[in-house]
């Protein structure tokens, strides 16, 4: 897409929004609008002018739509990294919900030990399709054990596979509750200023200060818990420190914002400006975080299950790793890729939310973005010719 | 509050998490579930230890009597351990201290060692990324510093020693010194000390991924300033611009970050301690985690939290005679 696309967007909007007002009675149906469309049967009265600037909620949710959804996706779409990491990551997803359903969990003695990855000699043939030749190449099956076994003789791809949902759900409450509280509290404590700011910002400190991991370590020790929503909470219980801190600075400057001064004018609620007004603004850097608190849980929770510190009772990467460890993987050339299976699952999920938050820092971050711009404008003008993020967004 | 020095404030701060994690580690082994205390004044109890002789082994061992209320229990815990008695290790069967001071230096021998190489790895990186970015090598070293941020650390400790020492031999599998070797300052001994130690600092290199971008990120921000246009008006030589301009305003920021990492390597050297079998401050908290060794666990920690809070305190107040930008105390406050 180009840039001349936003205006056009702009006017499409507009003229939504007339035909819309045209024949009302159809497409406006919340509570908000009916009052105005009931008045406005005569069409082309001057007073129509008047309703052109009220917004529907439809029109607030397109435009929400827009501006926060589909022109940053648009503008990351064009980064290879983001391109890379999105498919990298959805890949995961996929692993997580339709590959559970599809490939079955791992059992002892599947097949023999340290069967080797991508093995020809264990075959099956799924569906049914028997052997079949296309002259240069002989279809006889696809691999029984794509990624080998391990010392009992189960699937390590299967195995990784079943791992996946619950990886997938303690990243996922990890970064939320992390990002989560950070935001709030670094917004609160930025706004509110004063007294809350100050006991706000010393528990924040105090987080900030805490040695992650090894009080995530003596915690999972004496909590216990099994549930990975718990857990992903668990290990993000000291990442939302930095967060809170870095929200509240940028509150700091944003609530001296002539729309933030306006709203208070207006006597919006309190909760109503920091929540609707000020922390959208924030929304680029909260996505980044969560990637990165997403990697985080990652690498904290591998690493736990790794120590043999959290119970566990499915085989997940850091499981498979100290059952790697323990059956002798170091010193057996054979058993290998029982390390190295788990090792690239849980690099490869990392590469992709990596990317992901480098792409969205690149778009977002205003530094990277200044520096673009300057160079397109006046230094070299061959940059110019291969149309970049920062064109993007000068563009709008 | 109002005009406090923001230095006395950061250091309350300081002094503040510190006493925190201390209270926190005090609670947690008087409520803990299962009350450890409880179920060792049980077990000594169980060994034909009277009940009177039994509780005073317990106060020994946990530097807290157990049967004393809450609040003088928690004073004295906490004069305890601000005079160095932080209990009686069961597993190691020595005092808290003593067995933290055995092992701490091998911590920062390897610790400081990591921060340094990954930090000068990653500045140089960074900032050859910076001068060619956009560059063949910018996008090489990128893809470089993205695999290493990927890369959790202990999977590069445990691909290295897979490879190095069990594959190809060239490091010793574990340990901090060779068994046999009479330790001082001969020259076995130390060679044995840093062939041990390699791997472990080898392994801190990932974080020199993060470091690199860092100081890609601040070069190429440098690099847009308009000072620079007017430094290179005026004629200034390359090397002068480069070193004196560029590279001395993109590495400050960088302390901070360096001094942060320090506390997180800490937080790290559990696990990493744990591949190697390096008998260090890590090893020595997983053992106590391990063994449910609560004194040595507790202690373990508050020193882990004390060189944090330390590494940061010493960043924040640093930071502005390195960095004379954010000299005048302006904190964030705003």
């Amino acid at each position: 897409m180009s840039p001349t696309d936003e205006p056009t967007d702009g006017t499409d909007a507009a003229t939504d929004l007339e035909t819309a007002m045209t024949n009302g009675d159809t497409t406006m149906t919340d509570g908000g609008s009916e009052e105005r469309m009931t008045d406005g049967g005569t069409v082309g009265s001057p007073f129509e002018v008047v309703s052109e600037y009220e917004e529907t909620r439809m029109d607030r949710y397109s435009k929400y739509y827009d501006a926060y959804i589909r022109a940053p996706f648009a503008i990351i779409w064009r980064d290879w990294r983001a391109r890379i990491g999105f498919t990298i990551v959805l890949f995961y997803l996929l692993m997580g919900t339709i590959g559970v359903e599809i490939v079955n969990p791992a059992q002892p003695l599947d097949g023999d030990s340290f069967i080797q990855p991508f093995n020809p000699n264990y075959t099956i043939q799924p569906w049914g399709i028997p052997e079949f030749s296309l002259g240069f190449w002989t279809y006889t099956g696809i691999w029984e054990f794509p990624l080998g076994t391990d010392r009992m003789g189960r699937d390590l791809f299967a195995q990784t596979v079943h791992a996946t949902p619950a990886i997938l759900k303690m990243i996922t409450a990890g970064a939320l509750f992390a990002v989560g509280t950070g935001t709030i509290i670094g917004a609160v404590a930025g706004y509110r200023g004063g007294w809350t700011d100050t006991v706000l910002s010393s528990i924040t400190d105090v987080f900030i200060n805490l040695p992650g991991f090894p009080l995530v370590m003596v915690l999972a020790l004496l909590l216990d818990v099994t549930n990975p929503y718990l857990i992903g909470v668990l290990l993000s219980v000291a990442a939302w420190g930095g967060i809170a801190r870095a929200i509240r600075s940028q509150v700091l400057t944003l609530r001296q914002e002539n729309f933030v001064e306006s709203a208070r004018a207006m006597g919006v609620p309190r909760r109503r400006i920091v929540f609707k007004d000020i922390v959208p603004h924030l929304m680029p850097y909260v996505v980044i975080n969560m990637t990165n608190t997403a990697r985080r849980v990652i690498f904290e929770a591998a690493a736990l299950y790794y120590l043999g510190i959290l119970p566990f009772e499915d085989l997940n990467w850091g499981v498979v790793l100290n059952l790697a460890q323990s059956g002798g993987a170091y010193y057996r050339p054979e058993a290998l890729h029982w390390f190295l299976v788990p090792m690239f699952a849980i690099i490869g999920i990392s590469i992709g939310l990596i990317l992901l938050g480098q792409s969205l820092d690149r778009v977002f971050n205003p530094r990277v973005r200044a520096r673009h711009e300057k160079t397109t404008v006046d230094e070299d003008g061959d940059v110019g010719s291969e149309p970049s993020t920062g064109d993007m967004i000068t563009g709008k | 509050m109002a005009q406090i020095d923001w230095r006395i404030r950061r250091l309350g701060q300081g002094v503040f998490t510190v006493l925190a994690v201390l209270t926190l580690s005090f609670v947690m082994i008087r409520m803990m579930p299962g009350n450890p205390m409880g179920a060792m004044v049980e077990q000594l109890r169980a060994q034909g230890i009277n009940p009177v002789r039994a509780r005073e082994l317990v106060r020994i061992r946990m530097g807290t009597d157990p049967t004393k209320p809450l609040v003088p229990a928690y004073f004295e815990y906490m004069t305890n351990f601000f005079q160095g008695e932080l209990g009686y290790s069961t597993f190691y069967q020595m005092p808290v201290a003593t067995k933290l001071a055995q092992v701490m230096p091998w911590t920062l021998f390897v610790l400081s060692w990591g921060v340094f190489i990954s930090f000068f790895t990653g500045m140089a990186v960074g900032a050859m990324m910076a001068y060619w970015e956009g560059g063949k090598l910018d996008v090489g070293f990128t893809t470089f510093a993205v695999l290493m941020g990927s890369i959790p650390f202990y999977v590069l400790a445990i691909l290295l020693l897979v490879f190095t020492s069990y594959r190809w031999g060239w490091f010793p599998t574990g340990g901090k010194v060779r068994a046999g070797v009479d330790p001082g300052m001969n020259w076995p001994f130390i060679a044995s000390m840093v062939r041990h130690a390699t791997l472990p600092i080898l392994s801190y290199l990932v974080a020199s991924g993060i470091a690199s971008l860092g100081m890609r990120g601040n070069s190429i921000r440098v690099l847009g300033e308009d000072y620079l246009r007017v430094a290179r008006l005026r004629g200034l030589s390359d090397a002068t611009i480069s070193t004196q301009y560029v590279a001395r305003n993109a590495v400050l920021p960088l302390y901070t970050t360096l001094l942060i990492s320090i506390g997180e390597m800490f937080g790290g050297s559990v696990v990493l301690e744990q591949v190697f079998q390096y008998r260090g401050l890590g090893f020595a908290f997983y053992q106590a985690l391990n063994q449910r060794d609560y004194a040595m666990m507790m202690g373990g920690f508050a020193l882990i939290t004390i060189v944090t809070v330390f590494a940061l305190l010493l960043a924040d107040l640093t930071y502005g005679y390195i960095d004379p930008r954010a000299r005048g105390g302006k904190d964030e406050s705003y």
